[in-house]
């Protein structure tokens, strides 16, 4: 029993938090390079099939089930976990790293749960986690952020669980299966609505932009990295061509988009482009056929590099600055080039740039959606393709790193983050290069192949227009020291304006009541005054003979009422 | 460094990235004429078309982007407030 919980991957990593939280620095570091090692030894080598079971209140969870799609997943997790701890660990708080690494043990632990009730649990560790990361950052409006993120995710969580008891009631199964089925019902529903909240699908997808880029510079690169992609994974396992998921992937992507090329802070930009990214993937799902599920995985696993990588890039510039807005920033490629070499890789790799990962699994979705004839979501993502250069894979770099002189000469990375960047720059050209270590890995047969001359022809006349379009359009996008306003105004203003009102609106109705109550009760004082006081009733004197006359009639009153009850 | 303008940002070098860029342009466009692109749905192998749909995709999304801008945009310290 204790040799298969050590060769439980979630569990390594909970246990290196455990010892980053409490043992001396030289201990926790030692522990956070060999706790990830042995978690990706763990995950590598682990067997296909339920291999941890536990007995639960006459259930069996499986606590630890494998497959080609959940390893894939779980390697690129424990990946992130390693390369993220080399970026962070010299100059992040202990707290947000043994916090950033429990986050990372629930995400494989989400990855490998068997069944709704062991990925429950994990759900919500991964909630608490990551509200403890974004905590991290320290200011009051990481705080906030936090606070709001955390009764989101709480009550997405409470809408699974709903979700989860509907269909072990239904159905008498807790195994995670395909539930595509399902969606006839209203459980089937509230397990897609709870796992869509943490994919920021729309309505809700505000949460993701207002919250990550509150955490410090280190902690948005690992929120980048699991909360969305765990979801994208458990979408994966539970509803593969759901069609609803075709129209909220291409909603998600254009949302991205637009608002990103509306923002002004760098890191803002890159948190937009994560609902872009996870736009693509969403709709790979929902097209639901084998190349499309191996493009939503194998986008998964690109994209977790390349945007940990440009969030790395970008925190970098916050460290050495403090300045994270396009409007602070500008011509920073003179003294930090490590930082911006290693940005723009990551910029290209997003906009699936040849040569690089984005191009080698990004078009797998786009292959998908031609194969199944749907034309308007293939040129929608194409669109889609040349907007992702626009907002991220030049936008980043060009107002980070050109733009204007800022005058600002910052030291390039401390040599931690430049080593991790440069790992995760190595790595987007690798697999754009030679992408079929990853095709390997992917739960289908891959019969695909990345690079044909007539697709390179297509693709860069597409890219780079866009990028003709982006500099004639240059005046069109100055920033502006401005924030967008989102479906989360609505709880961050309308609510907090209608509760203020409905607090007014009570303390009016109570504050009157007392009045009323008050005057009543001074009325009632008055006249008791008036009765027992001075010249009243009670408090005159009276003479001998009317005394008499009370007392003999309360006397023959009482004897009345003796014989009368005896 | 701190005196000299740094290469990359001298007029001279700018323009010359500029006649590059559109030399690049001009490169992809051409060489369509030598390999055919078949496209998947008849329109995507017209001549250029990527080249004119990454365009005027683009533009639509700024313009979109911009209009959208000027009822969504407010102050930076919005939620401060």
């Amino acid at each position: 029993m204790t040799a298969d919980l050590l060769a439980y991957p979630p569990l390594l990593l909970l246990i290196g938090a455990a010892i980053i939280a409490t043992a001396p620095r030289p201990v926790g570091v030692a522990a956070m390079f060999i706790g990830p090692l042995a978690a990706l030894w763990a995950v590598w080598t682990a067997p296909e099939g339920v291999t941890l079971a536990a007995p639960y209140l006459g259930l069996t969870l499986e606590i630890m089930e494998v497959s080609p799609v959940r390893r894939l997943f779980a390697l690129v997790f424990t990946l992130m976990t390693l390369v993220g701890g080399l970026f962070a660990f010299r100059q992040a708080a202990r707290t947000e790293l043994a916090a950033a690494f429990a986050y990372a043990g629930s995400a494989l632990g989400i990855c490998f749960s068997g069944d709704l009730l062991t990925l429950f649990l994990f759900w919500e560790m991964l909630a608490i986690f990551s509200t403890i990361v974004i905590w991290s950052g320290g200011t009051e409006k990481a705080r906030a952020a936090g606070q709001r993120y955390a009764v989101l995710h709480l009550l997405g969580g409470l809408v699974l669980m709903a979700g989860i008891l509907g269909l072990w009631s239904n159905t008498g199964s807790l195994d995670i299966r395909i539930l595509t089925g399902q969606l006839g019902t209203l459980s089937g529903w509230l397990v897609l609505g709870g796992v869509l909240i943490n994919v920021a699908a729309p309505p809700l997808s505000a949460w993701l932009a207002d919250a990550y880029p509150e955490a410090s510079a280190t902690g948005t690169v690992f929120l980048s990295a699991y909360t969305t992609k765990a979801a994208v994974l458990v979408l994966i396992l539970l509803f593969p061509g759901a069609t609803i998921l075709v129209g909220i992937g291409l909603y998600m992507v254009f949302y991205g988009i637009i608002y990103a090329l509306l923002e002004n802070d760098a890191r803002r930009i890159l948190a937009y482009s994560i609902v872009n990214q996870v736009g693509f993937m969403v709709t790979a799902v929902g097209i639901g056929t084998e190349v499309a599920l191996n493009g939503a995985a194998a986008h998964a696993f690109a994209h977790i590099i390349y945007k940990a990588l440009l969030l790395m890039s970008a925190g970098a510039v916050l460290y050495r600055t403090g300045r994270s807005k396009c409007t602070d920033l500008g011509g920073l490629f003179q003294t930090m080039p490590v930082t911006a070499i290693c940005g723009i890789i990551g910029a290209l790799a997003i906009s699936s740039f040849p040569f690089t990962s984005g191009f080698t699994t990004k078009t797998m979705i786009s292959e998908a959606a031609h194969m199944e004839g749907l034309v308007a979501v293939y040129f929608l993502l194409a669109a889609a393709s040349a907007g992702v250069f626009l907002h991220a894979g030049i936008k980043f770099p060009w107002f980070v790193f050109f733009q204007k002189d800022s005058g600002l000469r910052p030291k390039d990375a401390p040599w931690n983050m430049a080593a991790a960047m440069i790992i995760f720059a190595g790595l987007c050209i690798f697999f754009g290069l030679y992408p079929d270590p990853l095709y390997a890995l992917l739960p289908y047969p891959v019969e695909f192949e990345a690079y044909k001359a007539a697709k390179l022809v297509f693709y860069f006349q597409l890219l780079l227009f866009s990028g003709l379009a982006f500099f004639l359009l240059l005046p069109w996008m100055k920033r502006t020291e401005t924030v967008s306003l989102d479906t989360d105004w609505l709880y961050r203003v309308a609510l907090n304006r209608l509760a203020r009102k409905a607090i007014a609106g009570f303390a009016g109705v109570a504050s009157a009541t007392a009045a009323f109550a008050t005057g009543r009760v001074r009325q009632l004082i008055a006249a008791a005054e008036r009765v027992a006081s001075g010249s009243g009733v009670l408090a005159r004197s009276w003479s001998v003979a009317g005394s008499a006359l009370i007392v003999s009639a309360m006397l023959s009153l009482y004897i009345l009422a003796y014989y009368l009850t005896a | 460094m701190t005196d000299q303008v740094h290469f990359l940002r001298r007029p001279a070098t700018i323009r010359k990235l500029w006649i590059l860029l559109w030399a690049v342009l001009a490169l992809t466009v051409a060489a369509q004429v030598f390999i055919p692109v078949e496209g998947y749905f008849g329109v995507d192998g017209w001549f250029a078309f990527a080249a004119v749909f990454g365009f005027l995709s683009c533009a639509a999304m700024v313009f979109a982007a911009k209009a959208l801008g000027a009822l969504l945009k407010r102050k930076d310290d919005y939620y401060d407030r």
